[in-house]
């Protein structure tokens, strides 16, 4: 029993170091960590194999919240249950969190620099392309039928135009999509 | 109470936000200005800085309004708040994850869900489109010249991210450098 305990605690010391070893090196977010977590958790460690991988994928994209911390959160938790998790989510969430405490004295410091106004004139030119292409990358896997159009379209022009709350907005796409999928489905049945 | 409002604010956009990337933008974007705690230019300013910096969007835009707002205590709080709600919410998944795949509600959500998250976005990028060339505050920027430089720097970025897959970080770079150099040569 004490012997048990002694390895899941180790256990819980390296999902610590693999995720922040992962999350000091991934620059842009959850997807980007996706080949670091294949190499570290399937390759070296043998955690878990390539299929959940792919599982992973699929339920950080079906549960809210950053996809950084789905994965790190399911495989922490697979591996070494609640404290594999805890340990594996803290870890991918602390080297962000040191760097930008840093960083978020340092820009206001030197916001007041005229070079650096001007770098970050440019650079929001720069970020829109960023985001252009970004949503043009979303807007590919999105399933194109009529009521993906239509929901789509509600959500930008409410947003857009009419200052809707965003939040409310997903809540209700989000209602809306069971409703239809219920009506779709009981069609389906009765047919 | 500022921390617990950072707390709560943040909880709510982890508990809201579905799909990677961007997809927290349109309401770190809603929250943030309705709250006062960055402007508009603040916020496209900050995701270069995110882009250029290891980690996960999310977790630098918490940290970043957290320590603006409430220092050490403020960012902790915003990053926790912002991580619960999937921590949760994976550790009953985990347990569950055959009947959460097959269950018709998670399903039927996310058919709403997904383009939902698309037009959000869109609606944003209008919004950060409309701050880069007509920004509020008019002292700052904005004569003639900038218009055609952002332009300038727009096109060429757009061009190159059709065609090549560039890192972020080298259109981060090339703009800084355009944004210096035409503020220097036109001087204001």
């Amino acid at each position: 029993m004490k012997d048990k305990k002694k390895i899941s605690f180790r256990l819980c010391m390296q999902l610590f170091l693999s995720f922040f070893k992962i999350g000091a090196f991934t620059f842009g977010g959850g997807y980007a960590m996706i080949p670091l977590i294949q190499r570290e958790m399937v390759e070296n460690k043998k955690w878990i194999s390539d299929d959940d991988i792919l599982e992973i994928i699929a339920i950080a994209e079906s549960t809210p919240g950053p996809i950084a911390i789905n994965m790190a959160t399911f495989v922490g938790t697979r591996t070494a249950g609640f404290f594999g998790a805890f340990f594996a989510t803290l870890g991918v969430v602390l080297p962000s969190f040191i760097v930008i405490s840093v960083i978020a004295r340092l820009l206001s410091e030197f916001s007041d620099i005229k070079a650096v106004q001007y770098a970050f004139n440019g650079i929001r030119a720069g970020v829109l392309a960023l985001l252009l292409k970004a949503l043009f990358t979303m807007y590919k896997k999105v399933k194109k039928n009529a009521f993906s159009y239509v929901i789509l379209a509600l959500a930008f022009v409410t947003t857009a135009f009419f200052g809707v709350n965003v939040l409310l907005v997903i809540l209700c796409c989000a209602v809306f999509g069971i409703i239809v999928s219920l009506i779709a489905g009981s069609k389906e049945a009765s047919r | 109470m500022i921390y617990l409002q950072l707390l709560w604010t943040f909880f709510k956009i982890g508990a809201l936000t579905f799909g990677g990337g961007y997809a927290m933008l349109p309401l770190i974007q809603s929250e943030t200005l309705a709250n006062g705690w960055a402007t508009e230019e603040e916020i496209i300013n900050f995701i270069a800085v995110s882009e250029s910096t290891p980690g996960p969007f999310a977790i630098n835009m918490a940290t970043y309004i957290g320590t603006s707002q409430g220092g050490v205590l403020g960012a902790f709080l915003s990053t926790l708040g912002v991580v619960l709600p999937s921590f949760i919410i994976i550790l009953i998944v985990a347990r569950c994850y055959e009947k959460f795949k097959t269950n018709r509600f998670v399903a039927g959500a996310m058919t709403g869900l997904k383009p939902a998250v698309v037009g959000l976005i869109g609606a944003a990028v209008l919004s950060v489109g409309k701050t880069v060339f007509v920004p509020e505050n008019f002292s700052t920027a904005i004569f003639k010249t900038d218009i055609f430089y952002m332009s300038a720097i727009l096109f060429i970025a757009m061009t190159v991210l059709a065609f090549k897959k560039v890192h972020p970080i080298i259109i981060i770079c090339i703009s800084a450098v355009v944004g210096i150099a035409a503020g220097y040569a036109f001087g204001m």
